[in-house]
């Protein structure tokens, strides 16, 4: 053990707080510093623990607690005075006979399937073609992660403008390349291709999420699998089919989980690109509750509805999550 | 495959070809995704006119009237008045007065990017701070129902942000808190702080218990051990987690639309609404979303050894 304290003290990254003790004892009272010096672990890890479990009560179950309480009353937020009326379980019937909200469950469902499945082909593709190593790739998966780590909020706004019909870049390019005039389509304003444009954009944001994902799950495959195979003679097709898909399997699963939760709230960049139109083709969950907590201002409905998107979420993740142990395991 | 094997490389090395066509085909893909990031970049050094014209135009006369008209707020006058005044100030007064147009006052960027740095590292700091301390708690004792609770705070961040803005709108009209610092620094780290525990949990795990326990056999108590000897070893961790959180509560879009609206509203709800005359002024729009997305470009770079195990919520290590 003693050699261990040495190499603690050689450690170059404790010495600036070397003095530390002694400042703490000057700095603390004698019979302060006899508590804290007294203080069972037991006591230290509750000490810990506490304010962020305290938080996390007061600013989210709290709420989610209320938000329970509200789905069983007629109660409207800009109309705090007006007396409330307990409803019982008939927010809930409406939402679930409620034509619209089927309507916004279908365009969430569109956009889910579309975004996952576009980020994790386009998303797995790169990844594969990163992993070969060629030089520079490290630089060139920086560049690509760019999109993610930016506001969807922000950058999406900025995509209105790209997709403007003529001036817009988008339109442009499209044109550019196919020959079809660039004033002919309209990505937000059309019916048949607004949903389109949504897709597109998470796509763009999102596809690098999926690769730098995948590309961690092809790093952990073994080089020697690949030496056996090759050894054996085996193709690299059969490889690839054999080999490389059901090892990184568990890391696209795990990608798919995180955008699949994260795409069936999504919120912000929907909202600014088309804020759910035109008409409602692009409505996605998110955006009804919106409209009817904080434009129609029925908050025992949109409260409701929340709970049962909540648990929608909630219960699809931990399916999810029991699949991917089970593949994991294998 | 002879050559292959006598080679010193491995055998299952790529060919030099499949190599070229990878990175051709990767580059390929970074220099089309970064094209709308370039385009808002130049579009933030076009006129008005320029940046609507068709078609959109790659080669113009760079200006700064984006960033003048980002920054002042402009008012229409006769050029009887303007030839009235005395001479232009600088270069923004000139841009302004080619446009029969004054400066009439500061526009309200500055101050929404201030809420936005304001909130965004005072909700890190307190993320970071709770996360730290919870994450030892978790990484080091016997905690009852330790899964749970950390399940517990993985799951709050599940919930789709509309869905609790309800209530929290509710909540924050009765204790004062609405359209306020503290209530956006509270709120941004109630989000934050699941992923602060997470990531952090992860990294306090990777240092070895024996360098606490040999502190402590010198004499150190638990907690100047942790002080000491934990958080000097963990401060690559924590500075990860640090621009992780900045990063969230920088971007973040939902809360700050619904629940701020004017002292405290931050910059991602005010730049959608920058309006010119006659419409979206772009090159403004461009100026200001160039400004925002800097300091994260900034962030991506240096984080990206860490960006895995962030986004995945410490799931995925390399």
């Amino acid at each position: 053990m003693s050699s261990l304290a040495q190499k603690l003290a050689s450690e170059r990254a404790v010495r600036p707080v070397q003095d530390l003790p002694e400042r703490l004892a000057q700095a603390t009272p004698e019979g302060m510093a006899r508590r804290l010096k007294g203080l069972s672990d037991r006591a230290i890890a509750w000490m810990f623990i506490t304010p962020t479990i305290v938080l996390l009560l007061a600013i989210n179950i709290f709420p989610l607690i209320w938000t329970i309480q509200l789905s069983f009353t007629n109660y409207r937020a800009n109309r705090p005075n007006a007396p409330v009326r307990n409803v019982g379980t008939d927010n809930y019937h409406s939402i679930l006979t409620d034509p619209d909200i089927w309507a916004a469950m279908q365009s969430t469902a569109h956009f889910v399937f579309w975004t996952i499945l576009l980020q994790t082909l386009i998303g797995f593709a790169l990844a594969y073609l990163i992993d070969r190593k060629f030089r520079g790739h490290a630089f060139w998966t920086t560049v690509i992660l760019i999109p993610m780590m930016l506001s969807p909020a922000v950058v999406g706004n900025f995509w209105t403008f790209l997709y403007q019909p003529q001036i817009g870049l988008f339109n442009y390019a499209v044109s550019f390349l196919t020959g079809v005039p660039p004033s002919s389509f309209e990505m937000i304003g059309s019916v048949r291709l607004a949903p389109w444009s949504i897709i597109i954009v998470d796509t763009w944001m999102w596809t690098p999420y999926v690769m730098l994902i995948c590309l961690a799950g092809l790093r952990s495959i073994p080089e020697y699998l690949y030496e056996a195979a090759e050894v054996d003679r085996a193709s690299r097709w059969r490889q690839f089919w054999t080999i490389t898909v059901p090892m990184a399997l568990p890391f696209v699963m795990l990608a798919v989980l995180f955008r699949g939760i994260e795409n069936f709230k999504m919120f912000d960049m929907v909202n600014l690109l088309t804020s759910g139109g035109p008409g409602s083709t692009t409505e996605v969950a998110s955006i009804t509750l919106k409209r009817e907590a904080f434009e129609k201002w029925r908050t025992g409905y949109a409260s409701a509805f929340a709970i049962i998107l909540f648990v929608a979420v909630f219960g699809l993740a931990n399916i999810y999550v029991k699949a991917l142990n089970r593949v994991k395991s294998r | 495959m002879s050559t292959a094997l006598t080679s010193a490389h491995s055998i299952a090395e790529p060919s030099p070809g499949a190599k070229r066509v990878a990175a051709a085909v990767v580059i390929l893909y970074a220099v089309i995704s970064l094209g709308p990031l370039a385009w808002i970049f130049l579009t933030s050094l076009k006129s008005p006119p320029d940046s609507i014209s068709y078609p959109p135009k790659l080669v113009f006369e760079p200006t700064l009237e984006g960033y003048c008209n980002l920054f002042t707020t402009r008012t229409r006058q006769t050029p009887d008045y303007i030839r009235s005044l005395p001479p232009a100030a600088g270069r923004c007064d000139e841009i302004t007065r080619s446009r029969n147009m004054v400066i009439a006052g500061p526009s309200n960027y500055v101050p929404r990017f201030i809420n936005s740095l304001v909130i965004a590292f005072g909700s890190t700091a307190l993320s970071v701070l709770l996360g730290t301390a919870a994450a030892y708690a978790f990484s080091r004792f016997k905690v009852p129902l330790k899964d749970d609770l950390l399940f517990f705070i993985l799951s709050t961040r599940m919930m789709p942000p509309i869905a609790v803005a309800i209530p929290i709108y509710l909540m924050y009209r009765e204790l004062g808190l609405s359209d306020t610092w503290l209530g956006m620094i509270l709120l941004y780290t109630s989000v934050n702080v699941s992923l602060a525990v997470w990531l952090l949990k992860g990294f306090i795990d990777e240092i070895p218990r024996e360098y606490e326990e040999a502190a402590m056999i010198d004499g150190y108590t638990r907690l100047q051990a942790f002080f000491k000897v934990v958080l000097p070893q963990a401060t690559t961790g924590i500075v990860a987690t640090a621009i992780f959180c900045l990063i969230f509560a920088w971007n973040e879009y939902a809360f700050a639309v619904l629940l701020t609206s004017g002292e405290a509203q931050t910059a991602p709800p005010f730049i959608p609404i920058i309006i010119g005359e006659g419409g979206q002024d772009w090159p403004a729009v461009a100026a200001a979303t160039t400004l925002f997305l800097i300091p994260i470009l900034v962030f991506t770079v240096l984080l990206r050894n860490h960006l895995l195990r962030g986004i995945t919520f410490g799931a995925v290590r390399k």
